[in-house]
């Protein structure tokens, strides 16, 4: 082991010769400013959104917004439960039409297609423009197809299927990262011992990506419970006091009733209105927490 | 480990689903014969004009307190698209703030949907006013046209009349969504749609209500329930439909002066739709208390020839069904 | 390595297993099948989209000339008589837009830069899904929020003149740039990621400052995600419907003034989808005609984006 000395540097003492500038200039500073003000910026934004929301609807943060129906005659009896059990109705219908479909066209993406073959290509760029068209024309979608065509009408089995292909992509995307994560070690493995590729799927890849396909969906559903304007067309927008009893039922969910309450002209359905974001945005805080913990419990490192 | 994973998103989903119906009700088939006094179920299904949905909504709530199991939807796709629905045999009842056209007739004839009409209310179509307007405390018709007609380069008060101040005209009133505008446009303009599109539209009747009361020469029209709710905020001009000067209120609608703004608001519920006892029993519930139900709505009752008439239509109906 | 003939062969002699397939395995076919089906939803997505669009935007083009369409100056489909000039809608999509991206894109690429360049590890694990939740709520609440609280705030300190209207375009253009900032920020951040440590290294050791390193080095190497981003997030203030369907209002006429009311593509179908027209009627088929155009926009601005994320993922890899 040779000392510095040896190879010809200096001792410490003799190496004090500052290579940069010895004050920050105060350029730097106010960019280094600049920066975390923009990033405060949006926070701030935040926290000045939650707060208003939260103050707003404080008054009527009680339990009538859960117990009681819709009343347009006497808002201080006005509740959302039909709302709140539409949005759950329609969670759970999106969910199961939506995560099979999607989680099956991961594995087929990631595990099955040719990637030179041109009708895969074509499956991949579609999805990629799917995920970028406006939420409102997958209404359009909905009403002219889903509701007229197959006549399923304005019912919440229409907007489930809506919402469905609406965060499809969401799905996809999410469960083969999940999927391509999985080391090919794993794969190998269980070919190597004679497993067919479905039974290597299904035993081992699968359950090593559910953490992944989990948290993916769930960030789907959430995304799908929050959106207004493709059930706007669906005929969301109308006076519903009661809970969905069947899939042709008619329904409305918590984003339709807020803005709903928000174009009423009297003041108590404003306050009305920022209540019901509290719900919603409790409902999505939960959801989106699941998903934390999921990931973070359950996340496989390899 | 595995039962785990999958343990957990398989209990969300369920606990969701669980929630769910916990929560709705169940699903018992309504008993057919029944009286008023039977607990019903079933569905009506009623859209239309959005004008007429706050009655028919009041309507709902109320009868909701005897009938808790019967859903009544109240849909607003406007009176013209109400009436394309109801021809097609998809709703139960029509909410009109007009009465039905030649064409929707014929619609409904090809498809075989007998109706019946029925008024239940009367609106007063209200212009309002700042409430330091001391000028303008009564417009006539024509004035009134002036103002709002298409192409209308009217931009202050005294171009509408020579004795009034030169104060910046501003207009308010609602979307082309409404059925208010077609009605308004229609009485004063001539034609349903035909209006000067350089106004302040908007769909929310506050926008009006603040709009007008934040400039002193605004002016802007809606339903008579919002100037009630708005009396201090708001003047309301008095109508000179050529026989004087006539102040909006209830008396004025019901006894028929206040024109030509004032107008009945209609259901059309149909004959098929009438022999579910559900329907029937919204349909009475509806005709044998509009007098609360329109007060409740803050809209004009009917008076004492139009409520006869409301019986024997109801009666004519029914037997209808009946049959 | 020989294997003795004695273990591969049954007792006729014969060799044990084979290593081809004596028959093609029909249940990996049937979930093949399956499984692209599955896949096939999403073309099928397209397709319905694509087939609902075109016919009522065929009848409306035959009774609406392109030309009135493109260059009328007044939207006014249900007046009469209906004018179909689609410019105001185009006026009030675009000012929207830029207000939004010149919201979004000087916070959300300083933000990334901020978080890519100069955050501690432990900073940048807080703040960035801090951000993320900025793109988690739901528009609804953005539309809320601009008409409740920051149309009042702006009419309340604005200094001169008349100040915003209750509905005008600047509280929802500022609202949308908000929500669009983590669209903005994660993917220049992701863009600013890839950029290979050598060359900060390098900068460095020719003795830059950081902010240097950070403008100079780092962010045109970027570039081109960095500009995939700024397009993606145009196409996102382009397609988003509730807050400016809320905060925005209502206008017929060609309006460039943020402080008014204005109307976008999207607030127009919200209105009139949701609204009272007969749905069969011509004038529903101007909804169907303005979807068709706001379908074929988003559609070119996105094949733009994926074309800039192509290139700059290649430099690198």
């Amino acid at each position: 082991m040779t000392s510095p000395a040896e190879v010809g540097i200096p001792p410490r003492d003799e190496r004090a010769v500052r290579l940069g500038p010895t004050r920050r200039r105060p350029a730097e500073v106010l960019f280094h400013g600049l920066l975390l003000t923009s990033l405060i910026i949006g926070l701030i934004f935040l926290v000045t959104l939650l707060v208003y929301v939260v103050a707003r609807g404080w008054p009527r943060l009680d339990a009538r917004l859960w117990e009681n129906f819709n009343s347009i005659r006497r808002p201080e009896r006005a509740g959302a439960q039909a709302a709140i059990f539409g949005t759950i109705w329609v969670m759970g219908l999106t969910a199961l039409l939506c995560l099979p479909t999607g989680i099956l066209a991961a594995i087929y993406m990631e595990e099955y297609a040719d990637k030179t073959k041109w009708w895969n290509r074509a499956i991949e760029l579609n999805l990629q423009n799917l995920a970028a068209v406006p939420s409102i024309v997958y209404g359009i979608l909905g009403l002219g197809i889903i509701a007229r065509q197959f006549g399923l009408g304005t019912s919440i089995i229409t907007a489930a299927i809506t919402l469905s292909l609406l965060v499809l992509p969401v799905v996809v995307v999410a469960s083969r990262e999940a999927i391509r994560a999985v080391p090919s070690t794993i794969r190998d493995g269980s070919l190597a011992l004679g497993a067919t590729k479905w039974q290597t799927i299904w035993k081992q890849i699968l359950p090593a990506a559910i953490p992944g396909i989990a948290t993916g969906s769930i960030l789907a559903l959430s995304r799908a419970i929050g959106e207004a304007a493709p059930l706007l067309l669906l005929g969301a927008v109308t006076f519903v006091a009661f809970n969905p009893d069947s899939l042709t039922s008619a329904y409305t969910v918590l984003p339709i009733q807020i803005y709903d309450w928000i174009r009423q002209s009297r003041e108590e359905f404003q306050v009305l209105a920022a209540a019901a974001i509290v719900i919603l945005l409790a409902i999505l805080l939960l959801m989106n927490s699941v998903a934390i913990y999921i990931r973070n419990r359950y996340q496989k490192r390899w | 480990m595995k039962l785990q994973r999958h343990g957990l998103v398989a209990g969300l989903l369920a606990s969701a689903l669980l929630l769910a119906a916990c929560g709705g009700d169940d699903n018992t088939t309504g008993s057919g014969s029944g009286g008023q006094q039977a607990q019903l179920s079933g569905a009506v299904k009623v859209d239309g004009s959005s004008t007429v949905a706050p009655l028919t909504t009041a309507a709902a709530e109320f009868f909701a307190e005897q009938q808790s199991k019967v859903r009544v939807t109240v849909g607003t796709s406007g009176t013209g698209g109400g009436f394309e629905k109801f021809c097609n045999g998809e709703t139960d009842v029509s909410d009109a703030s007009r009465p039905i056209k030649d064409e929707e007739i014929a619609a409904c004839k090809a498809k075989n949907i007998a109706y019946s009409e029925l008024v239940v209310a009367n609106d007063a179509l209200t212009v309002v006013v700042n409430k330091d307007n001391t000028w303008a405390e009564c417009l006539t018709t024509d004035q009134l046209k002036k103002m709002w007609e298409p192409d209308s380069k009217v931009t202050s008060w005294n171009q509408v009349d020579p004795k009034f101040p030169n104060e910046p005209l501003k207009l308010f009133g609602p979307g082309t969504d409404s059925g208010t505008f077609d009605y308004f446009t229609d009485e004063i303009n001539g034609k349903e749609g035909a209006s000067r599109k350089d106004y302040q539209p908007s769909e929310d009747d506050n926008v009006i209500v603040t709009g007008v009361s934040g400039s002193k020469g605004g002016l802007g029209y809606f339903g008579y329930t919002y100037f009630e709710e708005n009396q201090d905020k708001l003047t309301a001009v008095k109508v000179d439909g050529g026989s004087g000067c006539v102040e909006p209120s209830a008396a004025t609608v019901q006894d028929g002066t206040y024109k030509p703004l004032a107008r009945p608001l209609f259901i059309y519920p149909s004959v098929s739709a009438m022999k579910r006892p559900e329907v029937a029993a919204f349909v009475d519930y509806y005709v044998a208390n509009d007098g609360k139900i329109a007060e409740d709505a803050k809209y004009v009752p009917l008076n004492e020839e139009q409520r006869t008439k409301l019986t024997t239509e109801l009666a004519s109906l029914k037997s209808k069904a009946g049959s | 390595m020989t294997v003795a003939a004695e273990q591969v062969s049954t007792a006729s002699g014969a060799p044990r297993g084979s290593l081809r397939r004596s028959r093609p395995r029909y249940g990996e076919l049937a979930i093949q099948a399956v499984l692209l089906l599955a896949a096939l939803v999403s073309i099928g997505t397209t397709v319905g989209i694509v087939y609902s669009l075109i016919p009522p935007t065929i009848d409306f083009f035959r009774q609406v000339s392109f030309a009135e369409f493109f260059t009328g100056g007044s939207w006014a489909p249900l007046f009469e008589p209906p004018t179909y000039g689609f410019l105001p809608l185009l006026a009030g999509t675009l000012v929207i837009t830029a207000i939004a991206v010149l919201v979004a894109v000087p916070l959300g690429l300083l933000a990334a830069i901020y978080l890519s360049e100069y955050a501690r590890p432990g900073l940048r694990k807080t703040f960035k899904p801090l951000l993320e939740i900025l793109a988690g709520i739901p528009t609804v609440v953005y539309g809320f929020f601009a008409l409740a609280f920051v149309t009042p705030l702006l009419r309340g300190v604005w200094p001169v003149g008349e100040g915003p209207a209750i509905f005008n375009g600047l509280a929802a253009g500022i609202v949308m740039g908000v929500m669009i900032i983590p669209t903005v920020a994660s993917l220049s951040e992701d863009a600013m990621a890839a950029v290979p440590q050598s060359l900060r290294d390098g900068a460095f050791a020719l003795g830059s400052t950081k902010m240097v390193v950070s403008l100079r080095v780092v962010v045109p190497a970027a570039l081109s995600g960095i500009v995939a981003a700024f397009v993606l997030g145009i196409s996102r203030a382009i397609g988003e419907t509730m807050i400016v369907t809320i905060a925005s209002g209502i206008s017929t006429e060609v309006n460039w003034n943020p402080l008014q009311a204005m109307q976008t593509m999207t607030a127009f179908i919200a209105q009139a989808g949701s609204g009272d027209i007969p749905v069969q009627s011509f004038d529903y088929k101007t909804v169907f005609a303005v979807a068709a155009v706001l379908f074929v926009i988003t559609f070119l601005i996105n094949a733009l984006s994926i074309r800039l994320v192509r290139k700059y993922r290649e430099v690198y890899e």
